[in-house]
């Protein structure tokens, strides 16, 4: 099997539906669509499970050349090793199970095909970026991925506010992009390569741990992944990407684009490791990140940017997984975020097209009995983010960071006391949007509930949120290292310092305690006493509070005055070019001394006769004067 | 006093060439200002004139002729261009032939 | 010979296109535009089998013109010719396409004009004299001057007269630059010639070198253009006709570039390496101010206009890094702004001879009537700010890699300009094709005649992007020339 037909598969599919058209009947679509997804979906597992027979490091499919030129060569190389297969099988089959999703969820959309292309190239330049073996073409897909996100986002284009949001996306992630870029020419110019596995393999003997050179590098790199992954302080664009069609907000905004910037330090961990300062500011950004996103979601009133702020939150947790150098658990926490995220975004779609496409939390309220499928599903995907313990994916994996937060070689107290505030976050507002939901007073009429093309893949990923912590378990309960032993050729174990059972089961407890009592204080805040909370919250001081972390902490404000403005104003202000007016002022002086000569010429002949004269005198007398003094 | 001759002469065409320059700036009547050209050229003939005196050489003599010659001619043309323009203007006056701005 | 063919043929069609123009207007249009396919078949012909093993100079024509001032008609193609002349006949058959319907008035003349500058272009990228190259420099310049002046927009006598000046300026320092290094290379070697092979590797005294680099250099940055010199091309630009557009952004521009290449690194390599940082910096300043001015524009084709003064600027900052990877991005760039540029061009044309406005402010929501325009205007856009898979990211990332190289603080300051080419590359498609539609504009989409263009741009500009390696073999070369 060839690694290079998991992505080729769906873009060919793309390349179909966009020259298909409108030519294409909507069955003819799904199929293509969904199907194309399927296959790769199923060719990625023969390729892994002839990954996992083979024993070997990677299988590596060397598909072309692509540039070469002067010392600089790449190709259209792919490469399925560990990391890649974790990748591959994430986006494949929860990209699947999206699709089919959407099949339900746009089944009334005239664009139907658009909608399929772009998704399909999206899966296509995904599967690109994961399963690249040098830079450029990771880079190659992670362009790609930023225009799906964008062409997604505006996909229902005629609504101003879409293309804003869509534009923003793709500006924003283009900023870390840009840092991306100048990571990949000093890397080139220090390694003379930009294959991922030379690179690595060079690194080491390049630079010594902590050189400035290499810590530039994993910085810029940084600021790719913190683009592209919307943390602090490029996180501004996602809750506005939630402008795009539910299915996309799954399948880009939560399950897999946003976690390539995950991918992208996980990739290069060993440039990270060689530059500790990087890896620290990666710890750092995620801790802020993580409890920022965290109030964000907390006081928000649309039902997707709840989830969006939560998605900036839990990436949050993996970046702060990656600066402890707790890698496979960065990645653990990307699968089952992948599954849980997805699942609830989908059933937040659901609930969204049962009320005629309203998306207000505060009109929605008591689906609990008209909603009993998406009910259950949407429980266990808020059970599963909120970290509920012992049934949940979710909590095996957060758990890990939060211990790992304190006990790694990079951790630190405060990394580990964010993380807790985090989780207690988490629970709050995962379960503030759940009572909201499912809860008090029937607001808004069912209009129609969601048929089996939506429900299936819903349970599945609910089974699979469920299920999917069991592959790692932590020592103190049944110490299961599948996944982390699976990731050992690619990414080094995480070495722990404090290794003590009493300090990891403090710890467990307290997070166990924490995500509970958060759920408490959601429980009393909507359903309990929603009286009483509301008169707390309506307190002047904290109305403000409320707006501040509403608007994501104003960030957008921040740097509209510091950037957009200013380039917007300056460029308004020189529309007509201000070098244009050097040559037109030179036109004019020109023209001015033509009137001014022009006037001369007045006809009057004894004016002529006079300019003769003075002319005859003034060379005379210069004559005169050159010959005699 | 005492001047010499060659200096008195060429005062004499210097007094005459400024006044012919005088009046041809200052008169309007295009016939004064034809007038006022031959003054000038009949001045720069009398400095040929004192000069050839001086040198003792025909050469200014002979340049007389020619002047003489080429005022004729320019007379011939000028009281010509005179005519059609009083023709055109019904006016000597050279002030209101400005009109083209030429 | 076949290089004297290939100007021959575009100009005696350009003479035989006026004259049958005067009775039959399909003729004139078939006529020109049969002839850019012939010379673009003789072309890939040329590029397909080339005589290996001939070296660098794959075909030489010499015959003497004037031997007494040492004037040849010399003609010769390497890769970068080549490629150049490929793309050249390319857009030039497609801007005969794109006018069948647009120009009505005086097509003779018109398709005569445009052969005249294409044939202009052709010399300038075969000559290799410069007495000749002179001569078809200011060849291209009139015929332009009245494609823009005759059947452009409505301010193009001011438009051609600023483009005529802007360029006549440049050509005029170009040519005491020119007369400057005949006289000094006789003052040395007592040999009176402009044969550039010849006047390669003359010595002379740096104070000179500089002055007539300095003379070359100044045309070519006018043509390029760079800022400060740029002003003419947002005028020419948004006044020619869609045809004349798609020339000089596509094309003219290209001269610039061709003889920074080909005359300024070659003929004054120590000069030149001496005023790199400033021409680099010149470069990056184009990129950014392009960029920032493209962004506030209203005036759709004013707007690409200043996306080509933001794209040039890769040119300028990649042809002084000295390297061999950026000289291959220059030469990518080179082709796939032309590409992308044009197809710009050309889809704002298509637009205007729907909607006759090019103010963006007007437009919007047109995805819904036009979606294969919207589509295609699409790629397009993406090409402009340098998505990868579509050649002009090969182009700005050799550009930028070997930039890097050279100089640190100008190649991140050109990288941020890629965050401009995001932001005005987005506006485009955002004012023009999406958001709601105001007016109930009843339009066709892409007609047969346009699909077609379109669609060879997209080919062309794709298969640069996946599959650039052929270009890039046949311009190493030259470069390996250049870069030693």
């Amino acid at each position: 099997m060839f690694p290079a037909l998991i992505p080729l598969i769906p873009f060919v599919s793309a390349l179909l539906l966009m020259l298909g058209w409108k030519r294409l009947s909507r069955i003819a679509v799904t199929v293509i669509g969904c199907g194309s997804i399927g296959l790769s979906a199923f060719v990625a597992v023969l390729i892994a499970i002839q990954f996992a027979a083979g024993g070997e490091q990677a299988i590596v499919q060397h598909a072309g050349n692509w540039v070469e030129a002067g010392g600089f060569k790449t190709g259209f190389d792919l490469r399925m090793d560990a990391l890649s297969v974790v990748f591959v099988g994430v986006i494949t089959i929860v990209g699947f199970l999206i699709h089919v999703y959407a099949s339900g969820y746009m089944h009334e959309e005239p664009d139907y095909a658009r909608f399929f292309a772009c998704m399909n190239l999206f899966v296509g330049a995904m599967l690109t970026l994961v399963m690249a073996d040098n830079l450029l073409l990771l880079y190659f897909g992670w362009e790609g991925v930023g225009l799906c996100s964008y062409l997604l986002i505006g996909f229902w284009y005629k609504d101003p506010a879409n293309n804003y949001a869509a534009r923003k996306a793709f500006i924003v992630t283009r900023v870390g992009d840009t840092a991306m870029a100048i990571a990949l020419f000093m890397l080139f110019q220090f390694t003379g390569t930009l294959r991922i596995p030379e690179i690595l393999q060079s690194s080491t003997h390049i630079w010594s741990k902590g050189d400035p050179v290499i810590t530039w590098i994993a910085l810029l790199l940084l600021g790719g992944a913190v683009g592209k992954s919307a943390q602090l302080p490029l996180q501004t664009w996602l809750p506005d990407a939630m402008a795009g069609p539910t299915p996309v907000s799954a399948l880009i905004h939560a399950a897999t684009m946003v976690t390539a910037g995950v991918y992208l330090i996980a990739r290069t961990h060993t440039l990270f490791e060689l530059a500790p300062d990087a890896q620290i500011t990666t710890a750092v950004i995620g801790a802020i990140t993580l409890v920022l996103a965290g109030f964000s979601a907390l006081v928000q009133t649309d039902i997707k940017r709840v989830l969006a702020y939560s998605t900036v939150s839990q990436i949050g947790y993996m970046f702060l997984a990656l600066g402890c150098g707790a890698w496979s658990a960065a990645v653990f926490h990307f699968v089952t975020h992948a599954f849980f995220k997805a699942l609830l975004f989908m059933a937040a779609g659901a609930v969204i097209v049962a009320l005629h496409h309203e998306q207000d939390l505060f009109k929605m309220g008591g689906l609990k009995k008209q909603l009993k499928g998406i009910y259950w599903v949407f429980l266990v995907g808020c059970a599963s983010l909120a970290a509920i313990p012992f049934v949940t994916a979710g909590f095996y994996s957060k758990d890990q960071i939060i211990w790992l937060s304190l006990s790694a070689a990079g951790g630190h107290t405060a990394f580990w006391l964010a993380a807790l505030l985090g989780a207690l976050l988490t629970g709050m507002y995962t379960f503030r949007l759940f009572f909201l939901v499912f809860y008090g007073d029937l607001k808004t009429h069912v209009h129609h509930r969601p048929g089996n093309s939506m429900m299936i893949p819903l349970y599945i990923l609910a089974l699979l949120s469920t299920i999917a912590g069991f592959i790692e378990l932590p020592h103190t309960l049944g110490h299961v290292t599948l996944f982390s032993n699976w990731l050992l050729p690619v990414l080094p174990a995480v070495s722990v310092l404090h290794d003590s059972v009493a300090m990891e089961w403090t710890s467990q407890a307290l997070s166990a305690v924490l995500a509970l009592s958060g759920i408490g204080v959601a429980y009393a805040w909507v359903v309990w006493r929603p009286k009483g909370m509301s008169d707390f919250l309506e307190m002047p001081a904290l109305l403000w509070l409320r707006g501040f972390w509403s608007r994501g902490w104003d960030f957008d404000k921040l740097y509209n005055i510091l950037l957009v403005y200013p380039f917007v104003y300056l460029s308004r202000m020189n529309k007509k070019d201000l070098i244009d007016k050097l040559y037109t002022s030179l036109a004019a002086l020109m023209q001015w001394c033509h009137n001014v000569l022009a006037r001369t010429q007045s006809g009057l002949l004894r004016w002529y006769i006079l300019g003769v004269v003075l002319g005859a005198v003034a060379i005379l007398s210069v004559l005169i004067w050159r010959i005699y003094i | 006093m005492n001047v010499h001759p060659t200096t008195a002469g060429m005062l004499l065409a210097g007094v005459l060439f400024v006044l012919g320059l005088i009046s041809i700036l200052v008169r309007r009547d295009i016939i004064f200002m034809l007038l006022s050209v031959e003054v000038m050229l009949n001045a720069a003939g009398l400095a040929f004139v004192v000069a050839s005196s001086h040198w003792g050489t025909a050469d200014g003599q002979v340049m007389f002729i020619f002047i003489l010659a080429m005022a004729a001619a320019e007379v011939s043309v000028g009281l010509a261009l005179i005519l059609q323009l009083y023709h055109q203007l019904k006016t000597l006056d050279s002030d209101e032939a400005a009109k083209m701005n030429g | 010979m076949i290089l004297l063919v290939l100007i021959l043929i575009l100009f005696f069609a350009a003479l035989l296109s006026w004259i049958v123009g005067v009775k039959s207007h399909a003729g004139s249009r078939w006529i020109a535009l049969c002839s850019l396919l012939l010379n673009l078949g003789i072309v890939t012909g040329v590029w397909v089998n080339h005589p290996a093993g001939t070296g660098r100079w794959w075909y030489q024509y010499r015959v003497d013109w004037v031997p007494h001032f040492g004037i040849s008609l010399h003609l010769a193609m390497d890769g970068l010719s080549m490629l150049m002349l490929a793309l050249t006949f390319f857009l030039g058959a497609l801007s005969v396409l794109i006018s069948w319907k647009e120009i009505n008035s005086r097509v003779g003349f018109f398709h005569f004009n445009l052969l005249f500058v294409l044939c202009g272009i052709t010399g300038v990228f075969l000559t290799m004299d410069l007495f000749l190259f002179y001569f078809f420099w200011e060849m291209m310049l009139i015929p332009m001057y009245f494609l823009i002046g005759i059947w452009g927009h409505e301010h193009r006598e001011y438009a051609a007269n600023k483009f005529f000046l802007f360029t006549q300026a440049g050509g005029l320092l170009m040519l005491l630059a020119i007369l400057g290094l005949y006289f000094v290379h006789a003052a040395n070697t007592n040999v009176y010639t402009f044969d550039y092979f010849d006047l390669l590797n003359t010595p002379m005294d740096p104070a000179m070198a500089r002055w007539l680099m300095l003379g070359f250099l100044v045309a070519f940055l006018v043509k390029l253009p760079a800022v400060p010199f740029h002003t003419w091309l947002p005028d020419a630009h948004t006044e020619a006709p869609t045809a004349g557009s798609v020339v000089l952004a596509g094309l003219l521009l290209k001269t610039g570039a061709y003889g920074i290449l080909r005359f300024v690194l070659p003929l004054f390599p120590a000069a030149a390496a001496d005023i790199a940082p400033v021409a680099m910096l010149l470069g990056v300043i184009g990129i950014l101010y392009g960029g920032m001015l493209a962004y506030a524009q209203t005036d759709f084709k004013r707007l690409i206009a200043y996306t080509s003064v933001s794209h040039m600027g890769f040119v300028l900052l990649g042809a002084f890094a000295f390297n061999e990877i950026a000289y291959q991005g220059v030469v990518m760039q080179m082709i796939t702004h032309g590409i992308s540029t044009g197809a710009l061009f050309i889809i704002a044309g298509a637009l205007y001879e729907r909607i006759h406005t090019r103010n963006i402010r007007q437009m919007g929501g047109l995805w819904l009537r036009l979606p294969m325009m919207g589509s295609a205007a699409m790629i397009f856009v993406m090409a402009s700010l340098g998505l990868p898979g579509l050649g002009n990211f090969v182009a700005e990332f050799l550009v930028l890699l070997g930039s890097w190289q050279a100089n640190h603080l100008l190649t991140v300051l050109a990288t941020i300009g890629l965050v401009v080419a995001t932001a005005y590359s987005l506006r485009i498609m955002q004012k023009v094709f999406f958001g709601p539609c105001d007016r109930q504009y009843n339009m066709p989409d892409l007609s047969g005649r346009e699909l077609v263009i379109i669609i060879a741009l997209v080919i062309v500009i794709c298969w640069l992007g996946f599959h650039p390696q052929p270009v890039l073999n046949t311009s190493q070369q030259n470069i390996d020339y250049v870069v030693r």
